[in-house]
């Protein structure tokens, strides 16, 4: 156990590790707190000939502060969760200049939809890859979510990303890769018998490389 | 024992009942809890069972299990577990401990056997509906098995059964096994909607003389709770299942996409789902609580925060049920909303808490076998609930959720949680159902033994989350991120097996005991509840007379008395001039 978040690759990956090791250090403090009391209690108030227990119904004193103290902390991780959920997930978060990509969930693989030149999709010079995701990197990518039959999810691990593809209601998640390199794409819900082997590669080029291999693909390219 | 027996062989029972009226199609609330005992103490070990298998294929995948051979070949082949029959056995285990071994075990067993016992009632106010509840609950088992074995396989989309996985035969070629799944689920609903009416009615009308509702046990408090939410979330899985065996087999699209919509399959599922994870808790809280008490030799600590702290959960778990779903694409502002309602949730958890600790604090702790576990169901439902903030947290979630750490979440608070209470209370009431005690020498070995195992199974699965392994996956050697948690995969399995292994001792201690056990006093443990002033068994109709009560629920160690407990029973003989500090009601009420 070393309980450190592996190495990501995208501007998601720091709000979200900032927010997984606050709520880290919050919760430690409670575990050891607790759990060492209760080691303590059990052993220094272990039966012993002669002593009788501290007849006690409770403390009102003591009701209010482990009421507030947590209500306090919780609160505390609410907010600051909800601001970093709005950045990700709110309605309006995903950047007006995002590249836009299609990914459709079926079993078991991913249909990878690609704007070709003009940079939008559902146009004529559109094309289809399986299982690939290429994305240049520091651009926004608008992720255009579906699925054919069951539901899917959208896990890229190292990107910190999920989202479930569902069947009949499309919809659109965004992210950022900050680093170039091969990374992976996993479906997180349980689709069937193949669900385990419903993989695709992710590869983040340069923006000159992602136009050079949008070139071989034979199509020119147009990043906004 | 008979004198006492006679007079009460009443009305119902003029005569001596047969064998079949007494232990069979038993109206006694006693012998029903027994038999849920046994039932579900079953189904415990076909769960452990199906997590075996899991943990072979997670351990070692490709590997020939051994005794593979007894499976049939379309479910292990050459001894490799194949990815279909995997789909199902996730979804099994998760079934039968739910809804066939965790659920019974708290609520069938113990709100049957305590409930008239511990307030004073000669039995339940429907004694034959609690009959028919338990012979629902044995067909529904039976067709649960045989799932196993219709053509298809059992049903393979998991123990949530999303839509539309689990509504379209087509995307996972189970049939009949998910509508098998389905019928028997409803059926099983009926048997909880009977008993859970029956509980309620119970606890308001059956009382005894002085029984008032703050000198109920906090375990009565709990399953009386708990019955309430059984009978407000039944009838809507119920609902849905229908709904979901309609779109299986009458051609309906309720969660087909296009004219229906997935997700309110798991809006209907998770509306009941939440008040279910706090039915799988709340009558723990509540036996740990008489436990803990007993064991310190102190009055409860905070018994009205308790009993406030049950009510605010009760409440509070039916608008939590989104954080199931906040990566499901629902509106976001609506997973704030969730969020928040979770986080407030986990308020009342952490005020029970605190009020155990306060309880052992300044007690006089005996090392029972019962206070063992109830004291490693605190420990290990601090884990749990500590894990549930990061889940909670709709960002940390994005990545965490429906990975292994959601496995540790839930199994710290239903294995590390549930199932130490559930041991907790099975060695603690042991002695009144049958009689004799458990060998306490060999419960401390299977105490300790569980809790070490417990812990080297389930807190690697927290490290396996945060590596990003998702749960349900057949085999992770699939993903190159994963390739660094084949190690930690085989430390879990192998814990795991010793884990189950070690259960053996629980099993022949519970059965040798049955038979060979020291005899048990009326009042082993020194306990103020009503049931003590019973005999070991009590006879049918519980007492010759219905008791009176004259004292709080947790009078230990009350000074001036020469014994450390006063009997509900009982009445104070030398009341002090005024007590200071705390007064005798104390607590925030």
């Amino acid at each position: 156990m070393n309980w450190i978040m592996p190495p990501g690759a995208s501007t998601f990956v720091s709000p979200i590790d900032s927010l997984y090791y606050m709520i880290l250090v919050i919760t430690g403090i409670a575990f050891v707190v607790t759990e060492v009391a209760l080691v303590v209690f059990l052993i220094k108030y272990r039966a012993k000939p002669g002593r009788r227990a501290h007849y006690t119904h409770g403390s009102v004193k003591a009701e209010v502060i482990w009421t507030a103290v947590p209500t306090i902390a919780v609160v505390l991780i609410g907010v600051l969760s909800g601001g970093v959920w709005n950045n990700i997930r709110g309605r309006d978060s995903v950047p007006e200049n995002a590249y836009p990509i299609g990914v459709h969930g079926q079993q078991f693989e991913w249909m990878i939809t690609y704007p070709g030149g003009d940079g939008a999709l559902g146009t004529d010079d559109d094309f289809e890859l399986r299982n690939q995701l290429h994305i240049p990197v520091d651009t926004p990518i608008a992720v255009h979510l579906t699925a054919e039959e069951v539901i899917h999810s959208f896990f890229i691990p190292s990107f910190r990303v999920k989202l479930d593809a569902m069947p009949g209601m499309p919809q659109v998640l965004w992210f950022q890769a900050t680093e170039t390199g091969s990374y992976e794409l996993a479906c997180a819900e349980l689709c069937g018998i193949g669900h385990y082997r419903m993989r695709a590669s992710v590869t983040v080029h340069t923006a000159e490389e992602y136009q050079q291999w949008m070139h071989e693909q034979g199509q020119p390219v147009a990043l906004k | 024992m008979a004198s006492i027996a006679a007079p009460v062989e009443h009305a119902t029972h003029g005569h001596d009942p047969s064998f079949v009226r007494k232990y069979i199609f038993s109206t006694d609330h006693k012998i029903i809890g027994i038999q849920f005992l046994l039932m579900s103490l079953l189904f415990l070990l076909l769960g452990g069972l199906l997590a075996m298998v899991i943990r072979w294929q997670q351990g070692f995948p490709g590997q020939p299990m051994p005794g593979g051979g007894a499976f049939p070949e379309t479910m292990i082949s050459d001894g490799i577990v194949l990815p279909e029959f995997y789909n199902s056995l996730v979804t099994m285990h998760g079934t039968f401990m739910v809804f066939f071994a965790i659920m019974p075990l708290l609520v069938g067993v113990f709100g049957n056997y305590l409930i008239p016992l511990k307030i004073g009632a000669p039995d339940m106010a429907f004694p034959r509906l609690n009959m028919a509840s338990f012979w629902l609950a044995v067909p529904a088992g039976f067709l649960m098995l045989a799932g196993f074995w219709v053509e298809g396989g059992h049903a393979a989309a998991g123990w949530t059964a999303y839509a539309p996985l689990s509504a379209d035969p087509e995307w996972t070629g189970v049939s009949l096994g998910q509508q098998f799944w389905c019928v028997s689920l409803i059926v099983l609903g009926l048997s909880s909607i009977l008993g859970a009416t029956n509980y309620i009615t119970t606890v308001i009308n059956m009382r005894t003389q002085g029984m008032t509702w703050f000198r109920m046990p906090l375990s009565i408090w709990a399953l009386f709770i708990t019955a309430i939410l059984v009978l407000l979330a039944m009838p809507i899985l119920s609902g849905a299942l229908i709904m979901l065996l309609f779109d299986q087999t009458l051609g309906t699209t309720f969660f087909l996409p296009g004219d229906g919509l997935p997700i309110l399959w798991q809006h209907l599922f998770w509306f009941f789902g939440h008040p279910e994870v706090y039915i799988l808790i709340l009558p723990a809280m509540g036996f740990v609580s008489d436990i803990i008490a007993n064991g310190s030799r102190k009055p409860i600590f905070g018994y009205h925060s308790m009993v406030f702290a049950l009510i605010g959960i009760a409440f509070l778990g039916w608008i939590v049920w989104g954080h199931h779903m906040f990566q499901s694409g629902m509106n976001p502002t609506l997973g704030m909303t969730f969020m928040i309602s979770t986080m407030v949730i986990s308020v009342p958890s952490a005020i029970k808490v605190f009020n155990w600790l306060g309880t052992i604090w300044g007690g006089s702790v005996k090392f029972t076998v019962p206070m063992l576990n109830a004291c490693a169901f605190v420990a290990m439902f601090i884990i749990g609930g500590l894990s549930g903030v990061f889940m909670a947290s709709t960002p940390v979630d994005i990545y965490i959720h429906d990975t292994y750490f959601i496995v540790a979440h839930l199994h710290y608070v239903l294995f590390g949680g549930s199932l130490f209470a559930i041991f907790g209370a099975i060695t603690f009431w042991y002695p009144k159902m049958f009689g004799r005690m458990m060998n306490p020498f060999w419960g401390k070995v299977h105490f300790w033994l569980t809790f070490i195992f417990y812990n080297l199974t389930f807190f690697p699965m927290h490290q396996l989350g945060l590596e990003g392994h998702m749960r349900r996956i057949y085999d992770a050697g699939r993903y190159d991120f994963l390739a660094g948690t084949s190690g930690l995969n085989v430390l879990i399995s192998v814990s795991a097996f010793i884990l189950f292994s070690v259960q053996i001792i629980f099993v022949i201690n519970f059965i040798v005991s049955w038979f060979k056990g020291q005899r048990a006093p009326d009042n082993p443990w020194d306990d103020t509840g009503l049931e003590w002033t019973t005999p070991s068994p009590p006879p049918h109709g519980n007492w010759a007379t219905a008791p009176t009560v004259h004292s709080a629920p947790y009078e230990f160690s009350v000074p001036g008395m020469e014994a450390d407990f006063l009997m509900q029973d009982q009445q104070r003989e030398r009341q002090p001039a005024a007590p200071s500090g705390g007064s005798i009601e104390g607590g925030a009420s």
